[in-house]
C-alpha cells in the first residue's frame, strides 16, 4: 500500500519532467504564435511568394547574426531564401526585450526540423549593438 | 426462409429512405423586407464596378453565372491578411478548375495598391487572375459595399497598418444573396465554409 503511495507522488513528476523534455522552448512557441505566426504560419512555411519559410530556411544560418536586429528593427532588402527572391517588408518589433528576442530565436532554430546553433543572451546582447538605435 | 428474407430487405430499404440525412440548405442572410404585394425582399449585393489586376472591369456581371467568395484586405497589412490568404488559396485550391466558383479581394487601401501593386501581389501568390480578382476602386464604394457584404472596413491611425477590418470570408450566391460567411483566420472555420459552398452548388447547379 505504502509502495502503491510513493509511485503515486513520482508519477506527476516524471509527467512533468517529461513535458518540459517535449518543449524546452515553451516561451519562445507563445511569443511566436503571437507576433509571428500570422504571417509565417504555425509551420514556419511562409506564404509562396510573399513571405519567406523559417523551417528549412538557409537564411538562417546564413544570417545568423541579424537576426536579433531582423526581429526587432524589420526588413526591408530583397533578400533570397533558400533561391527564391522575396521583396515585401517585415515590420520590426521594437517592443521585443533581449530575452524574447533569444526565446524566440531559440524556438524557430529548434523548430520543423530546423537544427541551428543555439542563441545565448548575451549573444543576442552582442548582435543587437549593430542596429542599436 | 424466402419470406425472412424479403421482409428483411424490405426494412433495410426502408431504413435507407428514412435516415438519408436531410439535405442542407444555406439561409438567406441579412435584413429582409416585406414588399407592398406581400413578398419577401431579401437583402442583395448592389450594383459595383471596380478594376482587378489585370486592368479588368469587375462588376456583377462578372460574376453573373458564377458563386463568388469576397474578402477585404491590403498588401502591407501587418496582421491577419497573410492567413486569411492562405485559407482563401485552399478555396482557390479546392476550385481551381470549376468555373462556378470565383474569389474577389478588395483592397482597402486605395492609396497605396494601385492595379500594378496588385499585379505584382497576385504574381508572388500565383493565382490567376480569371479565378481570383484583387480588386480596387473608388475609396467610399470600397467601403460602402463592405457593409453591404457585412464586413468591417475602416480607416484607423490607430490600427496596426492604418487600417482596420474583419478577416471575414463571405460567400455571395448567383442571386446577389450572402449565403454563408466565416472567420478567413481560421482554418477551421475556413473547412466549414467550404462545405456551405459545396451545398450551394448543389442548390444552384441542379444536375
Ligand atoms: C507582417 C508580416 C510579418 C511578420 C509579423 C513577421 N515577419 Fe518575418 N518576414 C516577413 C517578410 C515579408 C520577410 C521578407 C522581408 C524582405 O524581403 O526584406 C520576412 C523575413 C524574415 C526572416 C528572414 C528570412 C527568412 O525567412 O529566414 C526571418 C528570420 C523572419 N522574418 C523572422 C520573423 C520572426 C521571428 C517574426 C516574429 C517576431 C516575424 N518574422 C514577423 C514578414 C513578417
Amino acid at each position: 500500500m505504502r509502495k502503491k503511495g510513493s509511485y503515486s507522488a513520482i508519477f506527476p513528476i516524471i509527467l512533468f519532467l517529461a513535458s518540459c523534455q517535449t518543449n524546452p522552448y515553451r516561451e519562445g512557441e507563445r511569443l511566436y504564435k503571437n507576433t509571428c505566426a500570422n504571417c509565417h504560419m504555425d509551420q514556419g512555411e511562409g506564404l509562396r511568394g510573399l513571405i519567406p519559410p523559417l523551417r528549412n530556411a538557409d537564411y538562417l544560418h546564413l544570417h545568423r547574426e541579424k537576426l536579433p536586429c531582423v526581429l526587432k528593427y524589420g526588413l526591408t532588402d530583397t533578400i533570397s531564401v533558400n533561391g527564391q527572391t522575396y521583396t515585401e517588408q517585415m515590420p520590426g518589433v521594437p517592443t521585443l526585450t533581449e530575452i524574447q528576442i533569444t526565446n524566440i530565436l531559440n524556438y524557430i532554430n529548434n523548430s520543423w526540423g530546423n537544427q541551428n546553433a543555439p542563441y545565448s543572451l548575451e549573444d543576442t546582447r552582442r548582435m543587437l549593438e549593430k542596429c542599436a538605435r | 426462409m424466402k419470406r425472412i428474407i424479403l421482409i428483411l430487405l424490405a426494412l433495410i430499404a426502408l431504413a435507407v429512405f428514412f435516415l438519408q440525412p436531410e439535405k442542407r440548405t444555406l439561409p438567406i442572410l441579412g435584413n429582409r423586407d416585406v414588399s407592398p404585394a406581400g413578398d419577401t425582399v431579401y437583402h442583395q449585393v448592389p450594383d459595383f464596378a471596380f478594376i482587378d489586376q489585370d486592368s479588368q472591369m469587375v462588376t456583377n456581371a462578372t460574376f453573373a453565372s458564377q458563386v463568388y467568395v469576397v474578402d477585404f484586405f491590403f498588401i502591407h497589412c501587418p496582421t491577419i491578411c497573410p492567413r486569411v490568404k492562405k485559407n482563401g488559396l485552399r478555396i482557390y485550391e479546392k476550385y481551381k478548375d470549376d468555373d462556378r466558383v470565383a474569389l474577389l479581394s478588395h483592397s482597402i487601401d486605395t492609396r497605396n495598391d494601385t492595379v500594378a501593386a496588385l499585379k505584382r501581389h497576385a504574381l508572388k501568390l500565383g493565382i490567376d487572375t480569371k479565378k481570383w480578382h484583387l480588386v480596387t476602386g473608388d475609396h467610399d464604394a470600397i467601403y460602402g459595399i463592405a457593409d453591404d457584404y457585412f464586413s468591417v472596413a475602416t480607416e484607423d491611425p490607430d490600427a496596426p497598418g492604418g487600417f482596420d477590418h474583419s478577416g471575414r470570408m463571405i460567400l455571395v450566391d448567383k442571386n446577389r444573396h450572402v449565403r454563408s460567411f466565416c472567420d478567413g483566420t481560421d482554418a477551421e472555420d475556413v473547412s466549414r465554409f467550404m462545405e456551405d459552398i459545396d451545398v450551394l452548388l448543389e442548390e444552384q447547379y441542379p444536375k
